[in-house]
């Protein structure tokens, strides 16, 4: 069996040797390093630093902060997604390009933007605390921070499912006496799963690793509101590599591992609940 | 009969719409306005000066520098990956694709520790560098690299899926006709990929100018040399002279602001093409 299945386009060596060149010399060496530099704690070592109260406080705090914020934006972002698919609204393009804002706005910007409203004299936050609610420097303002970035990936996610879906298979249900809500809970939902899982993941896992909109609002207190990517940093600031590496990888480990579990859970409902 | 259940009544359109209006307006208008607000809070020769300062003039150079040395290297290589992987199948290509996407996975922070694992003082590289008085950390080498990285997959992720869906009928065509490797490329796989493409640079070209964490970690905050723009914002933010930080935030939103304007004419520029069936 041949390693290439044969082509009358030409070009392919030169492509094929140009992008694993590139590839190696800036993505695959640099992470060998991270890998091979965590090896040299030794598992022991590995597991000392890991195990810290406050190395564990910053995966606790990023990790829930993380996961409430995708779960607000599949919330949020179907909502947005139904109503830039199927809602009726002159500037409707306009706000579909303004979606896509948290991809293209520096996360620098974001994060001290984000401060400045929800900080106790911001405009929002002004409001909110009257209400007795702090968001920034707290754990509610780094879960905002996170939904501002995630938002998106599930608006983006969902947008072309619920596109593709059409209306026949809704309109099959109504004709067969099905109520609307019955329609949306047993017909669309299920449909539109896979999409919102897809978006869901991509945002868990950006917010996992967000450093620059986070960084400003959550007070970073350690133990309290130091997330996982600022302890990084901090580590590598007291010339403590090994540290950082050791968290970075623990940090990485867990958010594939997340990924490849959700990756799995979406393979198995695929096969049991069937796709139509 | 065209309204159905399924079509939304005008009272459910308007809660829709309302609920959407309020999510987009609260999260995603609110801090723009805020970035603005807060940049011409002290007027707008306050502005001026901030913008114009030494510091911050360094700063909005080095980024252009940066993002011109980085968006051609990545559609380089974009293209090039695309045409290996879209257009030929070989043992290892779901792989490949996956290695190509893998910056996506990385938080920036990490991004930026991996190149001071291998280009920092204590770094495989260090001594090397160190004997030859070379500097890639907490120099300008040691952003291009890291910015380099995090903005990688960005043009071969548009190229890949749009050049496989294009198959190779056409190229076919133009190499039996007698057009020599190069001329299809150029003639015939160019112009077809030109709306994905420019797509690809334009994400690549607004990561490359607002990556803030990966190159935070590289850079070593030297004021005036080290700093991109994003990096002058958080100094200045640091050190509470919130109003020039704003300032200078206010310029990267306007920047933002045009990447989603040219997102947007690109991507109604593509769907007219693909209406037309491929010409645009």
């Amino acid at each position: 069996m041949s390693l290439k299945e044969k082509s009358v386009l030409p070009g392919f060596g030169l492509a094929f040797g140009y992008t694993v060149f590139a590839l190696s010399l800036v993505v695959l060496v640099p992470l060998s390093a991270l890998v091979l530099r965590s090896t040299e704690l030794g598992l022991s070592g590995f597991i000392e630093v890991v195990r810290h109260p406050r190395v564990l406080a910053s995966f606790r705090v990023t990790f829930l902060s993380a996961l409430a914020a995708a779960l607000a934006n599949v919330v949020l972002g179907v909502t947005v997604a139904w109503f830039l698919v199927r809602g009726r609204f002159p500037l409707k393009r306009l706000v579909d390009a303004l979606v896509d804002l948290p991809f293209a706005l520096p996360t620098a910007v974001s994060g001290i933007a984000l401060t400045a409203l929800f900080a106790p004299n911001g405009a929002l936050g002004h409001a909110l605390g009257k209400l007795g609610i702090q968001v920034a420097f707290t754990a509610t303002g780094i879960t905002v921070a996170m939904i501002f970035i995630g938002l998106p990936f599930v608006i983006r996610s969902v947008q072309p499912a619920l596109a593709d879906l059409g209306k026949e298979l809704e309109e099959a249900s109504h004709s067969l006496g099905a109520s609307r809500f019955q329609t949306l809970l047993r017909v669309v939902f299920p449909l539109l799963a896979p999409s919102v899982l897809s978006g869901f993941t991509l945002a868990f896992a950006r917010a996992l690793g967000e450093y620059g909109s986070v960084v400003f609002i959550a007070g970073n207190m350690p133990m309290k509101t130091e997330i996982a990517s600022l302890l990084i940093i901090t580590k590598l600031e007291q010339f403590d590599y090994a540290g950082a590496t050791a968290i970075a990888v623990a940090l990485l480990g867990l958010s594939l591992l997340f990924i490849l579990l959700i990756n799995a859970f979406q393979a198995w409902t695929a096969k049991y609940l069937g796709n139509g | 009969m065209n309204d159905t259940k399924a079509t939304t009544g005008f009272w459910s359109n308007a809660a829709l719409t309302a609920a959407a209006l309020l999510i987009v307006g609260v999260l995603i208008v609110l801090p723009l306005l805020v970035v603005l607000q807060q940049a011409f809070a002290e007027g707008a020769a306050a502005w001026l000066a901030s913008v114009a300062e030494p510091d911050a003039r360094a700063a909005v150079w080095l980024t252009l520098g940066v993002t011109a040395a980085v968006v051609p290297l990545n559609t380089a290589f974009g293209l090039a990956a695309a045409w290996a992987i879209a257009k030929f199948r070989f043992k290892g290509r779901s792989l490949l694709l996956s290695l190509v996407d893998l910056p996506f996975a990385v938080s920036p922070v990490i991004a930026g520790l991996v190149f001071i694992l291998v280009f920092g003082r204590h770094g495989w590289l260090g001594n090397w560098l160190d004997a030859h008085n070379l500097r890639v950390v907490f120099a300008v080498p040691g952003i291009l690299l890291a910015t380099l990285f995090v903005t990688f997959p960005f043009v071969a992720r548009e190229l890949i899926p749009l050049m496989a869906e294009q198959g190779s009928e056409e190229e076919q065509a133009a190499l039996s006709l007698g057009a020599t490797g190069w001329q299809t490329f150029v003639k015939v796989t160019l112009p077809n990929i030109k709306w994905g493409l420019l797509y690809g640079v334009i994400l690549c070209n607004a990561r490359a100018m607002g990556e803030f964490g990966a190159v935070s970690v590289v850079s070593g905050h030297i004021r005036g040399e080290t700093n991109t723009l994003p990096l002058h914002v958080e100094v200045l933010y640091n050190e509470y002279s919130f109003t020039a930080a704003f300032a200078c935030a206010s310029i990267l939103a306007g920047l933002a602001i045009v990447t989603l304007v040219l997102k947007t004419v690109v991507e109604i520029k593509g769907e007219q093409a693909a209406d037309n069936g491929g010409e645009a």
